[in-house]
């Protein structure tokens, strides 16, 4: 087992499990966030459960973040490594006849990503954090009722902000077209499941970036026009 | 000097055991005393580099490619035979060294060949061990199929790719003994010269491709395993960079040279596109199985092909003629190679030749697409009467077996074979001559060892279709091992051979001063503009069909193309880098002297046996017509300039085989 | 046809190479690409310029010799074929064909579009191969059935040629195919399983050693790869490393 990151199938695979977890991750995110369209009061049950349950709070939420900072940090390593192995580029490339932009490109989705997780940090998980861990006020409450759903139209406000989200999103969309049957590939699961994870991972990587993009637009148009 | 084949006595059933039990072996410890040179690393020198090495001794291995992996046994596509009898019909040991002999025309000898039919089935085991994918049936066990000139199916194959799949068997076992350090192993490495040291070869000169510098490198031994000649004629199915060098360096120190002349010219090759082309490409002999050869019976026909307003499939059954079926009803279109690539050529020497130069015949799997269809439909309970379901069911037949034949086919000639017949010519494939070796398979200079192709042992006048790898794999693995073990008993004690001795510094001069003389000379023509023009002059006087006067007039030729060359040759670049025409322009001046004794050779002899056609000996039907009075192997002495060469002959005996006219009617 | 090349041009390992144009005139179109090369280089010869150096042998497309880079294509457009096997019919007249050697730290250009391929046969040296002795004194060929299916998949993988293109295509000059390929055809056969575990480490170990970059899944090489070796294979070779690393 010794060495096994330092190996390059080993990163690989490592890779691949960190983007398995976000992708479920996600999947859990939007499930959430698409409430806010139908059923505000749900939409603040469940996010107050989340952010208070302690489960969430110390266990899972760790994770997580370790998990995307693991995802950028080895991304970068890789892309680094990657880009050493080529000392002299070619003048003439055709990436085009052999490969998709997506493929060639997740550095670049990938960047674009953690620009808006900047900005997704900044909006909301700061704010949260020194709301309940520096102030203390763990109650989820403001003007007497949950805040979560008030907090999450404010943001939606701002066109330009919503513009970024959806830009982010269409990168996200790219980044998972090619990064989630790609994950199964780097985990050696290529059978005759591979055709299935093909498609579902098609559908998984334009519809969950759409449904977000549905979720910004719906409220930015609902308070807007 | 007498040639002395060392044939060991006894019945020939016996011999190679009985010779494993009585010659010297030395001991563990001592092989690690011993360095052993290895010229060329395909299915001869890499199986020979690899067995050598297992058993302890140091292998020094030399290849011009860039990995042993390239070496030319890579592109053999049919298979390789074996006495297995897994298909239980009536195969044998002493069948398959009858066939051997027999498709060598009566022109080989039987202890060598004996031998090889013996250690064949060891092969096949020991290459399933190494993990060569062969084919095998629905029921795990290995797939035989059919090859020319044989009555039963003892071929065992890797799809269109064997020579690949043996080549990279016996290359992962030199890679074993590389890790080990047991090989040390020099690619893009020419060997310019072999070195003697009191009569025995102790050594080699070799050229570093990469930098230009000319190396010494001694052994106790050294062997090669350099493949054949067959790109004296400048096109032939050979690589690019196969050539004659070692082996007529080593002819030049005393090595004589045995039957030049017999050539193998294979049927079914790609016919030649227009001038510029660089190399022929063989279509495999496992197409015979299935593939019809044929071409129009009327000359009407012949034109309107010609000119495209007549396409083959139009053509009725009836106005073809598949000449090889009406000539050899026996053996049809699974003739020998010799007899097929014969055939051919008196069909379009006729004018009967399909393609606009007139050069090339068809190929057809039209019947067998039918066949196969049919059988499939039977076996999947369809309608034998849809006719386009039969030709699908066919054509996926077809494409499993030859699939990756036909796609080269398509890519080549922009035609699909599956539509149209393929178009075929002979070309010059596989030279059955080579050096001179006895039993042991040692050259006429003690130490010096010729195995594969470069060997001329046995395959006679002609060889049979999957029996080059057979040979070259018997002889790196089984044989040469243990043979060599005999000589080098003698030298536990000899301890390292120095490479300061004078005889290195002579051989090294010797090298220098040639390959200044390229450098220097500045001439006005490229190496390949004098090769092409011996290649044309091979072909056309000392191809498929020879006489008296043409190999006259080719000898001639080839002699005053020589001293040209020399003159007018102009090699860009220095002697200190890489530089392609610099080892090009070595080879070819080996080339137009082994040319002209090839000549020479085709000359002396005067009768047809196998590949070697001689237009006055032939019988009335046009078949070859051996001659009692030259079963002999002719090995040649040099002495100076090939026509000075002297001949030494090792008569032929058969004991265990009835000398008969060679009939495949 | 005529055409202009541009064609990368380097003395030596230590020349920093640079792209130089040539006209060609008078191009068949069954010409093979090489052959078009012999008619430059015969023509630069007899001008008393150097040639331009690249490798080739059995120019039939199964030695892997061959190489180049063209119209930034490994062996060029078209599928399943070796630069060797590339026909000029491919290309128009008056076309611009640029002509660039394989490019990877791991493959160091010895000239022009020469290049050094031995770190591939390093990573053989470290575990391509089945530990048994060349004796003859292995067991019956049949001994051992091995599942037609097996036994194709295998072969599959066995096809592959060496040549590069994959490493060439990788947009991370990832060795992953060729090495993947080499493992899958041990793999999948009983005679290769006994050293599994031992050859996948040590393999890749070389292969990282050598400079080679990650896989990312791209899908180049096995499309540009001239045997049509597949992306199973790597996979195939990815749980071999992972089952191997977790019991050595």
């Amino acid at each position: 087992m010794s060495g096994i990151l330092s190996s390059s199938i080993g990163r690989k695979f490592a890779m691949s499990i960190s983007a398995i977890f976000l992708i479920v991750f996600l999947l859990q995110h939007f499930v959430i966030n698409i409430l806010s369209v139908f059923n505000p009061t749900v939409f603040n049950q469940v996010s107050h459960f989340m952010g208070t349950f302690w489960l969430v709070q110390y266990i899972l939420q760790p994770i997580l973040i370790l998990g995307v900072i693991f995802h950028f940090v080895m991304g970068f390593i890789l892309e680094i490594k990657n880009n050493k192995s080529r000392e002299i580029k070619y003048v003439k490339n055709n990436g085009n006849a052999n490969s998709s932009w997506m493929s060639r490109n997740m550095i670049w989705s990938g960047l674009v990503i953690l620009s808006f997780m900047i900005l997704h940090f900044i909006d909301f998980w700061i704010p949260e954090i020194n709301t309940k861990y520096i102030v203390g006020d763990m109650s989820g409450m403001h003007n007497g009722e949950f805040r979560y759903y008030t907090e999450l139209v404010e943001k939606f406000h701002n066109p330009l902000r919503v513009g970024a989200y959806c830009l982010a999103f269409v990168f996200l969309a790219l980044h998972l077209l090619h990064g989630f049957n790609s994950a199964f590939q780097s985990i050696g699961a290529n059978n005759k499941y591979t055709k299935g994870i093909n498609s579902f991972s098609k559908l998984y990587a334009v519809g969950i970036p759409l449904g977000f993009i549905f979720i910004a637009l719906f409220h930015h148009l609902k308070q807007n026009l | 000097m007498a040639l002395d084949s060392k044939i060991p006595q006894g019945p020939l059933a016996d011999k190679w055991t009985k010779h494993k039990n009585d010659i010297n072996l030395v001991n563990p410890a001592n092989k690690r005393l011993i360095d052993v040179i290895i010229v060329g690393t395909g299915l001869a020198g890499g199986s020979a580099a690899a067995t050598l090495a297992e058993l302890g001794y140091n292998v020094k291995a030399f290849c011009f490619q860039d990995s042993p992996r390239r070496a030319h046994s890579i592109a053999a596509q049919g298979g390789i035979n074996a006495a297995k009898n897994y298909q239980g019909d009536g195969d044998s040991t002493y069948r398959l060294f009858y066939d051997t002999v027999k498709g060598g025309d009566y022109r080989s000898r039987e202890a060598n060949v004996y031998r090889l039919a013996e250690v064949s089935s060891n092969i096949i085991d020991q290459c399933v061990a190494q993990g060569v994918p062969f084919a095998r049936d629905y029921g795990g066990l290995l797939d035989n199929r059919s090859f020319g000139g044989v009555l039963v199916s003892r071929t065992f194959y890797a799809k269109g790719q064997t020579g690949q799949q043996l080549l990279l068997g016996a290359y992962s076992a030199m890679n074993r003994q590389i890790g080990r350090g047991k090989i040390k192993m020099y690619n893009r490495h020419e060997m310019l010269d072999v070195v003697i040291v009191d009569g025995k070869a102790r050594g080699i000169i070799a050229r570093n491709l990469v930098t230009g510098e000319i190396e010494r490198h001694s052994a106790h031994a050294v062997v090669l395993g350099t493949g054949g000649y067959g790109n004296v004629f400048f096109l032939s199915t050979n690589a690019m960079g196969s050539n004659v060098t070692a082996a007529w360096k080593a002819h030049k120190r005393g090595a004589y040279f045995a039957n030049p002349c017999y050539t193998q010219i294979h049927p079914t090759c790609i016919p030649v596109s227009g001038d510029h082309q660089s190399k022929l490409t063989l279509m495999s002999e496992s197409l015979r199985n299935d593939g019809r050869i044929w071409v129009p019976k009327h000359k009407k026909d012949v034109e309107a092909i010609r000119s495209g307003n007549l396409k083959p499939t139009q053509l009725a059954e009836e106005d073809r003629d598949y000449y090889l079926e009406r000539r050899y009803p026996a053996f049809g279109n699974l003739v020998p190679r010799d007899v097929a690539s014969r055939a051919a050529k008196e069909r379009c020497d006729e004018g009967y030749g399909v393609n606009a130069t007139g050069e090339a015949v068809y190929l057809d799997f039209a019947a067998a697409i039918l066949r196969y269809g049919k059988e499939q439909a039977h076996i999947k309970g369809l309608s034998e009467d849809d006719e386009a379901l039969i030709n699908k069911l066919g054509k996926d037949v077809v494409k499993a077996k030859y699939g990756n034949l036909f796609q080269m086919y398509e890519k080549i000639a922009d035609e699909n074979p599956y539509e149209t017949p393929m178009m075929i010519y002979p070309a010059v494939h596989y030279t059955m001559g080579g050096v001179w070796v006895d039993y042991n398979l040692q050259t006429t200079i003690p130490g010096l060892y010729a195995i594969g192709e470069a060997n001329f042992s046995d395959h006679g006048a002609n060889r049979l279709g999957a029996s080059a790898l057979m040979q070259g794999l018997a002889d790196g693995y089984f044989v040469l091992p243990y043979t060599i073990g005999d000589y080098l008993s003698h030298d536990i004690r000899t301890g390292t051979i120095s490479t300061d001795l004078p005889e290195f510094e002579e051989a090294e001069k010797k090298v220098t001063e040639s390959i200044a003389h390229f450098i220097n000379n500045k001439g006005s023509k490229s190496v390949d503009y004098f090769h092409r023009r011996l290649g044309k002059i091979m072909w056309d006087k000392c191809g498929m069909s020879r006489n008296e006067k043409d190999l006259k007039v080719a000898i001639e030729k080839i002699s005053a193309l020589r001293k040209e060359f020399y003159k007018e040759v102009l090699v860009p670049g220095t002697a200190n880098e890489f530089n392609e025409q610099l080892a090009k322009a070595g080879r070819v001046a080996d080339f137009l002297e082994l040319g002209e004794l090839f000549a020479k050779d085709a000359l002396l002899r005067e009768e047809s046996a196998g590949g070697h056609f001689r237009e006055e000996y032939q019988t009335p039907e046009g078949e070859a017509m051996r001659r009692k009075e030259f079963q002999f192997v002719s090995a040649w002495e040099y002495k100076g300039e090939p026509k000075d060469a002297v001949l030494h002959e090792e008569e032929l005996e058969y004991n265990n085989i009835e000398v008969k006219e060679r009939s495949y009617k | 046809m005529n055409l202009t090349l541009k064609i990368w041009r380097q003395k030596n390992a230590n020349d920093k190479g640079k792209m130089v144009d040539y006209q060609v005139s008078d191009i068949s179109t069954d010409m093979s690409f090489l052959e078009m090369l012999d008619v430059l280089n015969n023509e630069l010869i007899e001008k008393g310029d150097s040639p331009v150096a690249f490798d080739h042998d059995c120019r039939e497309g199964i030695c892997g010799m061959c190489s180049l880079y063209i119209n930034g294509e490994a062996h060029g457009p078209g599928r399943k074929i070796t630069t060797c096997q590339l026909h000029m019919r491919m290309f128009k007249d008056d076309d611009t064909i640029y002509i660039e050697p394989f490019r990877a730290k791991a493959f160091p250009v010895i000239k022009d579009l020469v290049i050094d391929r031995s770190a591939f046969d390093r990573v053989q040296y470290a575990g391509g191969f089945i530990s048994v002795n060349t004796s003859g004194n292995t067991q019956d060929a049949n001994s051992i059935p091995i599942s037609k299916h097996a036994a194709d998949e295998a072969m599959d993988a066995a096809t592959c040629i060496g040549c590069g293109a994959c490493v060439a295509t990788c947009k991370n000059s990832s060795a992953m195919l060729f090495v993947g390929a080499k493992v899958s055809q041990y793999a999948l056969l009983p005679q290769g399983k006994v050293e599994a575990t031992d050859r996948v480490l040590n393999m890749i170990h070389q292969m990282d050693a050598e400079g080679f970059g990650n896989c990312t899944n791209t899908g180049a090489c096995e499309i540009e790869c001239p045997k049509g070796i597949s992306l199973e294979n790597i996979a195939r070779m990815n749980r071999e490393y992972l089952k191997a690393s977790l019991k050595g």
